[in-house]
């Protein structure tokens, strides 16, 4: 049974959550760096990027978790998730935490306040039928390095994204009920375990 | 392929409360306020002329805040700003929603508008937080719209003992209906004056349809600490803050006793030497009791 870590500082940890245990995968909260230990795959949820950063650098958080980044763990970053693992963030705030584990260029909040946030319908890469997606305040990616892959795009900007064993989204898979996006990532997570 | 977006739906509403979860909104009256509160790592905070401490000393008519100062907030923050506009006031939550603001509060710390209706919060596409002292309220609030719940306590008394009486109310009647028959679901829609169909889904899901957070009189981290203990999913903190000795050291240290509120350790390296708390007062020595507005 894969064990997924899902980050728990703050934001919607217990809606990933609640996903993955009715997947069937083990699930670890993780508010400090012990945490961390035997994990095969982390969820960095939505919530506050700001909020987060301060919350992982006082947690002491930053180093063991970027160290478990570089030695292969496999992680997916929703909405400010995603902000925490690009290599690039625009309109952030200078101290913020970045991970640098894809190679993407995001901007926070640039699909608006929360009178702008949306529901759609999204065409996902290896899905039969269309995911109905939510964004909040959502980050926009605006320019990915070659080796990441687009699993799906809303108004021709990517918002599902893929490099490796790093999955990012704009939007929250978590609040609707379907699964089938945390079951891409267990996916990808089973068949590192596979490997190992 | 693309379907036409959808906005202010309700399960865009309730999914910005979803990402407030863990976190703590701060009551701030000045952009340099909003910019201290975001720094120590808010996630929100909540933009007013008066924190209801001062509310409460001042007395006369408490309003919606003027534009002009939300704006400021909004400027110089990057976090979800709140305000609050006066229960029954639905002008007041148009204007608020016209300014962008992100969440909009229907705040008995205001004073009352509407003395017998809440605003119809379908009508608008920003989402709304109501406040509740029982289960009752709480899903009267939740059939007009609302998106989050917050637990009333006692604004601006600096003392939690509101807070923990309302939030073992709504959390208690909601264990027992988790225990009770379908022919007794009637009953406690009754008793409660709530739609049966939400009362249904509680005994369903052992949970409020939208998230339920405290606020009223939390002052300190162990406070803000003992509401997640109890089961509320984030906190509110208003006068706490800004009416204590050190704002930006307090700040930082409720919110990591939100996070890390069920270990007694880092609870105790958070509280040290945080200066002097807001001095608060007792619920005897109190002529208005803000809870006690809304219906």
């Amino acid at each position: 049974m894969a064990r997924i870590g899902v980050l728990a500082l703050q934001g919607a940890f217990a809606a990933h959550a609640e996903k993955f245990i009715a997947l069937g995968a083990d699930v670890v909260e993780v508010r400090r760096p012990e945490h961390l230990t035997g994990l095969d795959g982390l969820v960095l949820p939505g919530g506050e990027s700001t909020t987060m950063s301060n919350l992982l650098t006082s947690s002491g958080l930053v180093g063991p978790l970027a160290n478990a980044i570089v030695s292969g763990l496999a992680v997916f970053g929703t909405c400010a998730g995603m902000i925490l693992l690009s290599s690039n963030i625009l309109d952030g705030r200078d101290d913020q935490i970045s991970f640098s584990a894809i190679d993407a260029t995001v901007r926070r909040n640039a699909y608006g306040r929360q009178v702008d946030s949306f529901e759609c319908d999204l065409s996902v890469t290896s899905l039969d039928t269309p995911f109905h997606a939510i964004f909040i305040r959502a980050p926009a990616i605006e320019t990915l390095g070659s080796g990441v892959e687009v699993l799906a795009s809303w108004n021709d900007a990517p918002v599902l994204i893929r490099s490796g064993r790093i999955m990012a989204a704009s939007f929250h898979p978590e609040l609707t009920p379907d699964s089938r996006i945390h079951r891409l990532f267990l996916d990808l997570v089973e068949s590192q375990l596979a490997v190992r | 392929m693309s379907s036409s977006p959808v906005t202010g739906s309700f399960p865009v509403k309730r999914g910005l409360a979803e990402m407030l979860k863990g976190g703590v909104i701060m009551d701030v009256v000045t952009p340099e306020q909003a910019k201290i509160a975001e720094d120590a790592g808010a996630c929100a905070v909540m933009a007013l002329e008066r924190v209801p401490a001062d509310i409460r000393k001042d007395g006369g008519v408490a309003r919606m805040s003027d534009p002009e100062m939300i704006e400021g907030i909004k400027k110089a923050v990057s976090i979800p700003v709140m305000a609050k506009a006066r229960i029954g006031h639905f002008v007041e939550a148009q204007v608020l929603q016209s300014l962008g603001v992100d969440f909009v509060d229907e705040s008995e710390v205001l004073t009352p508008a509407d003395e017998a209706h809440h605003i119809d919060k379908y009508k608008f596409a920003v989402p709304f937080v109501c406040g509740a002292t029982n289960l009752g309220e709480a899903l009267r609030r939740i059939s007009e719209g609302a998106a989050m719940i917050r637990s009333k306590g006692e604004a601006g008394t600096g003392n939690v003992v509101e807070a923990v009486r309302h939030l073992r109310s709504i959390l208690g009647d909601i264990r027992r209906i988790g225990t009770a028959d379908s022919a007794e679901l009637f009953d406690w829609a009754k008793k409660l004056q709530a739609p049966l169909p939400l009362v249904q889904e509680i005994a369903q899901t052992g949970k409020l349809p939208v998230p339920l957070f405290c606020a009223g009189g939390l002052a300190t981290p162990a406070d803000a600490a003992l509401a997640m203990q109890l089961g509320a999913e984030a906190v509110f903190v208003g006068s706490g803050i800004f009416k204590s000795e050190t704002p930006a050291v307090r700040a930082k240290a409720i919110v990591e006793a939100t996070t890390h509120f069920d270990n007694p350790d880092i609870l105790a390296k958070v509280s040290r030497g945080l200066g002097a708390p807001m001095t608060g007062i007792g619920m005897d020595e109190i002529n208005q009791r803000y809870a006690e507005r809304g219906w």
